[in-house]
């Protein structure tokens, strides 16, 4: 193809976003462009956006589905605004329309465009034929058409060719982004290995979209972006769920436990159980349950009988698992619950994000019931954090939940693969067989741990339960001091691992005006906002919290540095009230947004602007 | 049929008896309690069964029924409400090598757990499952349960019950149940024989047995259990014998037209023959389920295995999809898993 006569603009980052109807297959051009970049050596990072219906009405505003895709040589979010916006119709305009970059880039799909369209997205007048969108390029191609005639070529037959326009639009944009071809052939060869007409006509529709773009009529200009900036290393592309259920198994492996996973279907966590499920060569084993309370209950069996013990569920899931949640404290086994986070209460917004679940992860049982919560920061980062959430609780015989989110769950982003005999090793307290001097409720004095005595092994026969136990023997009590004691134990032991877990790091300035502080799946927003801010030279410090209980044990040390705390989060508030609960000789501001939304950098920046 | 070959299984070095089950937690049920004629059949049928003693598990839910692991030297894991079933499934999913015996009672298995009931059953994962059904919420002091019968005054049915009760070998039927038996807390020998078969057949074994409450449901059963009923009120299975009971065993079960049947053995021309002869291992239900169902006053009620059909179990399977994954997959490790598809170096 010669583009010689095309324009080259050098850019950091371009953010990409594909939109249409529900079913036109923007989830699949958007995975595909992402791991196109990936291939090219972008950094990147995806926010899948979606309604919770699978097929809502055609052609509407309700019905729109969207993948934004941010890429370039260091990313952190999947940026506040579109500069490259893919419309399928008239609603995908419509509901897209507002977070397009002034002077950005619309591609429409002109074939879809009818007055009925329309009309049905709210528009009195075709959007692509007034004056309305005279701010942004508008390139007006009619893709479905396009589409029919190349993939017609490969034997697809009507409606099915019609439906590659999703693909012809991806071949549009990875000329744009000067990407290679290839590499996108190849992952389609890959999800299409046995379908042949499908595959050849997504390969035309692609070919056939990339060669329009690069046809000089258009005079579109090529992106030119940097190789990522990120260490040496062999790279792949992940979503957080599926970096949740590998960090999984690998604490498995390195703890030399069984994995077993007892779950039922939820969004946006399904991904995890869909993951592990297919995982079986490794020995996992997945148990489906009847619901929630099963899901949770079976671990904990699975717990009992000396597996490494995992439910994954989402908000109202996890709602349904408390009671259960309370045995595995007094029983004091492993177990861990992944809560992949969506907008609530009750079914709430299934498929949007926020980080309202804290309160129930830190308070949600009856009784005096704590457990480990730790928050992954990052898609990748659920890899690490799903691995130290299992480490800990096994180590510390006692339930642990990792908080991730449906944006990080969903949203895929660079992820360097580890070794797996380079994490840090997991050392559960196992029972030894025929130890003469083991008791039940004995525990380890310097992690408050008792041993793990697993049935089938001879001379550890014991009964344990939700009832209270005796310290040591572990017989049934309700002997007060007992109580008091147990429940001590109980509580000190989680805090016990604030020995274990890192300090907490600040990055920017060290000590100053302003520390912004924040937990789980801001980490993107808030590191660029506070980074671009010190760059500016202003005297701005970011602590991103991912051990919430117990909490690092510098964290005060932190805070006294500071003049003005401010904490941000994607409640009303949670977060920065255990602050003030755990730690309560600070000031804290806050700052909070519950709009099913990630923050925005911009928005982020103009708060911070206003303290310093 | 479906048998477990004891003679496989990890056997204790040393023969077992049953002071080797009995635990150092004083037991705290009522005098009187059906309960304890439970215990006692289990310590004498556990090292009849043969397991090593570390390989026998109990799991419970909540209830009188549900005290049971602490009362048993096993490993025990005393669960909550409703939950047994579920615990129970991911300890036997974990390691299928364990006998698995899950207690529970009419609340914590009909009611709040009613759900986990069906879904074990009908997954047919092998375990035993002790269904102590004395028709009455005892721990909580005398509420009616899903199996109380209809009409029943209770504290919380003052004008008795307006609910039709769950048969509990209805319920298990109706999920596909592979095994069902019921036996009597007032039959320690029968007890331990159909226990022994639960532990002998490989798939979800649900032995409800009929237990009196002295407290707050006494004589539960006595139109089953009383001296002067029970002859004629009982029909005792045993596996290829002709259904007959009553004193003078004269009386039979014949399957006709509408339905089982009672005959009187050389009245209106009935002979032995036209007594149905027990299948317990017949793999269609229909028979089984009308067992099941049938009870006094228009007939007797059917004691003993009912049910043990064969088919495959959800532990068998879950083992077997490991090895076939294991076989047919080049990911051996999680590194493997890691490298495995899109990556390149930077």
């Amino acid at each position: 193809m010669d583009s010689t006569n095309q324009k080259i603009i050098k850019k950091d980052s371009v953010v990409v976003k594909f939109a249409g109807d529900s079913g036109d297959g923007m989830q699949l051009a958007g995975t595909l462009f992402a791991d196109t970049a990936a291939l090219e050596g972008n950094d990147l990072s995806t926010f899948p956006y979606y309604p919770a219906e699978i097929r809502p009405p055609h052609n509407t505003v309700a019905g729109v589905s969207g993948f934004q895709v941010n890429v370039g040589g260091k990313v952190l979010t999947s940026g506040d605004e579109v500069d490259i916006l893919v419309c399928m119709n008239p609603a995908s305009l419509a509901a897209n329309l507002k977070v397009v970059k002034i002077g950005g880039t619309i591609l429409a799909d002109a074939d879809n465009f009818s007055e009925k369209a329309y009309e049905k997205a709210g528009y009195k007048n075709n959007p692509l034929e007034d004056d309305s969108l005279n701010s942004y390029r508008l390139l007006k191609v009619p893709m479905t058409s396009l589409a029919k005639i190349a993939a017609e070529e490969a034997g697809a037959d009507g409606r099915l060719a019609e439906r590659t326009r999703n693909i012809f639009a991806l071949g549009m944009i990875l000329s744009i982004c000067d990407y290679d071809i290839e590499k996108t052939f190849h992952l389609l060869e890959k999800k299409f290995s046995s379908k042949p007409v499908i595959l050849e006509s997504n390969k035309k529709s692609l070919l056939s979209g990339y060669a329009y773009a690069d046809s000089s009529e258009l005079s579109l200009s090529k992106v030119q972006l940097p190789v990522a900036e990120i260490a040496k290393g062999r790279y792949r592309n992940i979503t957080g769920n599926i970096a949740t259920a590998w960090g999984l198994l690998a604490a498995a492996e390195r703890s030399g436990r069984q994995l077993f996973l007892g779950s039922y279907p939820i969004t946006p966590a399904t991904e995890i159980l869909m993951e592990l499920a297919a995982q079986k060569s490794l020995g996992t084993k997945v148990f489906q349950a009847e619901d929630e309370i099963g899901g949770v209950c079976s671990a904990i069996g699975a717990s009992f009988a000396g597996a490494m013990a995992v439910t994954t569920t989402s908000g109202p899931g996890l709602s349904l698992k408390t009671e259960a949640l309370g045995l595995a404290v007094i029983t004091e086994l492993p177990l861990v619950v992944v809560n992949v986070q969506r907008g609530g209460p009750s079914t709430g917004m299934p498929t949007k994000s926020e980080q309202s679940d804290l309160n129930m992860a830190l308070f949600g049982r009856n009784g005096e019931a704590p457990m480990i919560v730790f928050a992954a920061s990052s898609a990748a980062d659920c890899f690490y954090k799903a691995y130290e959430t299992a480490k800990y609780s096994m180590e510390h015989m006692t339930p642990a939940i990792l908080l991730t989110d449906g944006q990080m769950g969903q949203g895929s982003e660079l992820f360097r693969i580890p070794k797996v005999s380079e994490l840090p090793e997991i050392v559960p307290p196992i029972a030894k067989a025929n130890d003469e001097n083991y008791q039940p409720y004995k525990r380890d004095m310097e992690t408050l741990a008792r041993q793990w005595a697993i049935p089938g092994t001879e001379g550890l026969r014991h009964r344990i339960g939700g009832l209270e136990k005796t310290d040591g023997k572990g017989m049934v009590s309700t002997d007060p001091l007992n109580h008091e004691l147990m429940s001590k134990y109980r509580a000190e032991k989680v805090q016990k691992v604030a020995e274990r877990i890192p300090l907490q790091d600040v990055v920017g300035e060290q000590e100053g005006d302003v520390l912004v502080v924040s937990w789980g799946g801001t980490f993107g927003a808030v590191r660029t906002a506070v980074n671009e801010l010190h760059a500016e030279g202003k005297s701005i410090g970011h602590a991103h919290f991912g051990y919430i209980m117990p909490l690092p044990r510098n964290t005060a040390d932190i805070f006294k540095k500071f003049k003005k705390i401010i904490v941000c989060e994607l409640n009303l508030g949670q977060f920065v009230n255990y602050l003030r609960m755990v730690h309560p000789d600070f000031t804290y501001e806050q700052y909070n947004k519950i709009q099913g939304l990630p923050f925005d950098i911009q928005e982020l920046k103009d708060v911070f602007n206003k303290m310093l | 049929m479906n048998l477990k070959d004891l003679s496989k299984i990890e056997k204790s070095e040393v023969p077992l008896t049953k002071e080797d089950f009995v635990s150092d937690q004083m037991v705290k049920w009522c005098a009187g309690c059906g309960a304890h004629a439970i215990l006692a059949s289990v310590a004498n049928v556990f090292p009849e069964i043969g397991y090593k003693k570390e390989n026998f598990c109990f799991i419970s839910g909540i209830g009188c029924s549900s005290r049971f692991p602490y009362y048993v030297n096993t490993y025990g894991f005393h669960g909550i409400h409703g939950r047994a079933n579920v615990i129970a499934t991911g300890v036997k999913i974990t390691n299928p090598h364990l006998s698995v015996w899950i207690v529970t009672g009419d609340g914590d298995s009909m009611a709040i757990g009613g759900n986990h009931f069906i879904h074990i059953v009908r997954r047919n994962l092998d375990v035993n499952i002790m269904l102590f059904n004395n028709q009455i919420y005892g721990l909580t002091k005398g509420q009616y349960s899903p199996t109380s019968p209809i009409g029943s005054v209770t504290k919380t049915s003052p004008f008795g019950t307006i609910e039709h009760p769950f048969e509990p070998g209805e319920l298990v039927l109706g999920a596909q149940g592979t095994f069902f038996a019921r036996t009597l807390d007032t039959r320690p020998k029968h007890m331990t024989e159909v226990m022994f078969e639960a532990a002998r057949h490989d798939g979800t074994s649900v032995v409800e047995i009929l237990q009196n409450c002295v407290i707050f449901n006494d004589k539960a059963h006595g139109a089953i259990t009383s001296r002067d009923l029970r002859d004629d009120a009982q029909l005792m299975l045993q596996h290829g014998e002709p259904m007959l009971f009553g004193a003078e065993k004269n009386k039979g079960i014949k399957l006709g037209q509408m339905g089982l049947e009672v005959i009187t053995i050389g009245e209106d021309g009935n002979t032995i023959d036209d007594v149905l002869v027990h299948d317990m291992y017949a793999k269609d239900p229909a028979i089984h389920l009308m067992l099941a169902k049938i009870k006094p006053p228009l007939y007797p009620m059917a004691f003993g295995v009912i049910r043990a059909a064969e088919f495959p179990t959800y532990n068998q399977l879950v083992e077997k999809q490991l090895v076939l994954a294991k076989e047919s997959s080049n990911i051996k490790s999680v590194d493997d898993l890691l490298n495995s598809g899109d990556t390149w170096e930077i």
